[in-house]
């Protein structure tokens, strides 16, 4: 498919509906591109689910959005700006507007739990120390960890640890909230725990909320929309029922988890780890 | 010529680690002089708590490695000088070998073990948990946030506890010119201040604050540069320590050439 021009112009890109617009995105770690040409627009207020199996470039996508990863081309317009192309310091500006739940939480471990959550306000607003302990209290009240503040991110479970990680994501009230596996490595009652509060934290604050994952029940639960990412381009787009209702085999596949075929030569589990067309077949 | 591309390649590499060196010392610097004043304040609770675990915790090991040092420099000093019926310059030997040379070494290689090894490890870790990616989406500058601290800790740490280990390795020449070599304290410390001038002391602390912003800047490199995966992280320290050690030989050779060639001629 060839890419869509790309306009500056394009009503969507400035309208408030839209919290986030990526336009023909491509990203490349040295000579090897991961994204094909991405393209897909949140919604404010929305859940955008971004799922697809390993090494489909999910996560690198995620990075980028996040200016993580600096694109090779394309943009990705939020609050009306294309952070692709954007100095340090603008990204800065932009980056005190969202917040991010990294896949293993992230804490800082020479912190408490508290300080975790305390630090973005104490280096980025003027707040004095009283006000930031109220935030802190809140903060980790909202994601149900009341009385965790003094704790260390060592003496935290797993789930603990995402849901203070989550809190620190608030801290800064963002605009834009992004989970990288929120239910990772989770049983599964803390995983639905996760899953609770994250329909929550967008039913209370409209956030709009982006979330990569391939735990199907939970994608199906929290998205208002979804795309599936397939070797570094999109397969398929739309609502959870749209996505239910898609005939493509490669997304059938996915969501009936069905396994890939018997590897039948070295070269083809080559090309099923980099998703990359072999060389040439002996 | 694949012999010479490699040369070329090695060469290209090497400098490119310089740049890095130079860029994120550059960095640091600019956290503790400039940014300040820019509303961005220090960490000054991280600050002392890294002086404190760069300089005063090692006092104990400087103190040990410095004083046998002294006690050898003496020993090896007076079996060459006792030939030529010169013993009693022992101390003047230990004090301008220590003052100059082995006391900003030996602590630089001290601080290596301790602190570089620490900084990649600490900062290695952080990396495989996302903890500066994390840093980078809330936007906070890792090198303001983590090196910084470090950076002026060692600054203010190195020149002290070169002193203090100049002064030990002093202490420990003194064993045996008072042992062994007919003197007493008073007459060895007052034959030591006799051959030290100013320069010998202020050359030593100058080399040290130098091999102090190598020690931060390879160790925080490394740590930075740790790829993904726990058994990463002590390759980089590995990394970190053998490097710091090379680094802070090449800047000693370059100063001491430095101080040799604008030297006062006697």
């Amino acid at each position: 498919m060839p890419a869509q021009p790309i306009s500056k112009q394009n009503p969507t890109v400035d309208s408030p509906d839209i919290a986030i617009s990526v336009r023909d995105l491509h990203v490349r770690y040295g000579t090897r591109e991961i994204l094909h040409g991405v393209n897909f627009e949140v919604p404010a207020g929305e859940t955008l689910v971004i799922m697809g199996g390993s090494g489909c470039g999910k996560s690198t996508l995620l990075r980028t959005l996040v200016g993580l990863e600096l694109p090779s081309e394309g943009e990705i317009w939020m609050q009306g700006r294309n952070f692709a192309r954007l100095s340090e310091p603008e990204r800065d500006e932009l980056r005190k507007k969202i917040g991010m739940s990294f896949q293993s939480g992230a804490l800082f471990g020479s912190m408490s739990v508290g300080e975790n959550v305390a630090l973005p306000l104490r280096e980025h607003t003027p707040l004095d120390e009283s006000t930031i302990d109220i935030v802190v209290r809140l903060k980790l009240d909202q994601v149900g960890l009341s009385g965790f503040e003094n704790y260390m991110p060592a003496q935290l479970s797993g789930g603990m640890k995402k849901r203070a990680a989550i809190a620190r994501a608030l801290a800064m009230d963002p605009e834009i909230l992004f989970f990288d596996e929120p239910s990772a490595g989770l049983d599964p009652i803390i995983a639905a725990g996760l899953d609770e509060l994250i329909l929550k934290l967008k039913k209370a604050f409209r956030i709009t909320i982006v979330v990569v994952t391939h735990e199907l029940a939970s994608a199906f639960l929290i998205a208002d929309r979804m795309i599936l990412l397939d070797k570094g381009v999109v397969a398929a787009k739309g609502t959870p029922e749209e996505l239910r209702q898609n005939t493509t085999p490669r997304v059938r596949q996915f969501l009936d988890r069905v396994p890939e075929p018997e590897i039948a030569a070295e070269i083809d589990y080559l090309q099923m780890l980099t998703g990359e067309d072999p060389p040439q077949r002996r | 010529m694949p012999f010479i591309d490699s040369i070329g390649e090695a060469t290209i590499g090497g400098m490119a680690y310089v740049g890095s060196l130079a860029r994120l010392t550059g960095g640091a610097a600019r956290a503790v002089f400039v940014e300040p004043f820019r509303g961005h304040p220090l960490r000054w609770a991280r600050a002392i708590h890294q002086a404190m675990s760069v300089g005063v915790e090692a006092i104990p090991i400087v103190s040990l490695i410095s004083f046998f040092v002294g006690l050898i420099l003496a020993l090896q000093g007076a079996y060459e000088l006792r030939q030529l019926g010169a013993l009693q310059l022992v101390a003047s030997a230990v004090a301008i070998s220590m003052t100059r040379e082995l006391g900003p070494l030996m602590t630089a290689i001290m601080v290596i073990g301790r602190s570089g090894s620490a900084f990649a490890a600490e900062i290695g870790t952080m990396k495989v948990n996302e903890e500066i990616d994390a840093l980078e989406t809330m936007a906070l500058e890792p090198v303001r946030f983590l090196v910084a601290p470090k950076f002026l800790a060692m600054l203010l740490m190195m020149p002290c506890l070169t002193t203090w280990a100049d002064f030990m390795g002093v202490l420990g020449g003194g064993l045996f010119g008072v042992t062994s070599a007919g003197f007493t304290w008073g007459t060895y410390f007052h034959a030591t201040l006799n051959a030290l001038v100013l320069r010998d002391i202020a050359s030593g602390l100058i080399k040290s604050v130098m091999f102090g912003l190598v020690i931060t800047a390879v160790g925080c490199t490394e740590g930075f540069a740790t790829g993904l995966g726990s058994e990463q992280v002590g390759r980089s320290t590995t990394s970190a320590v053998v490097k710091s050690i090379f680094f802070v030989i090449a800047v000693d050779l370059v100063f001491t050439a430095i101080f040799y060639f604008t030297a006062p001629q006697h």
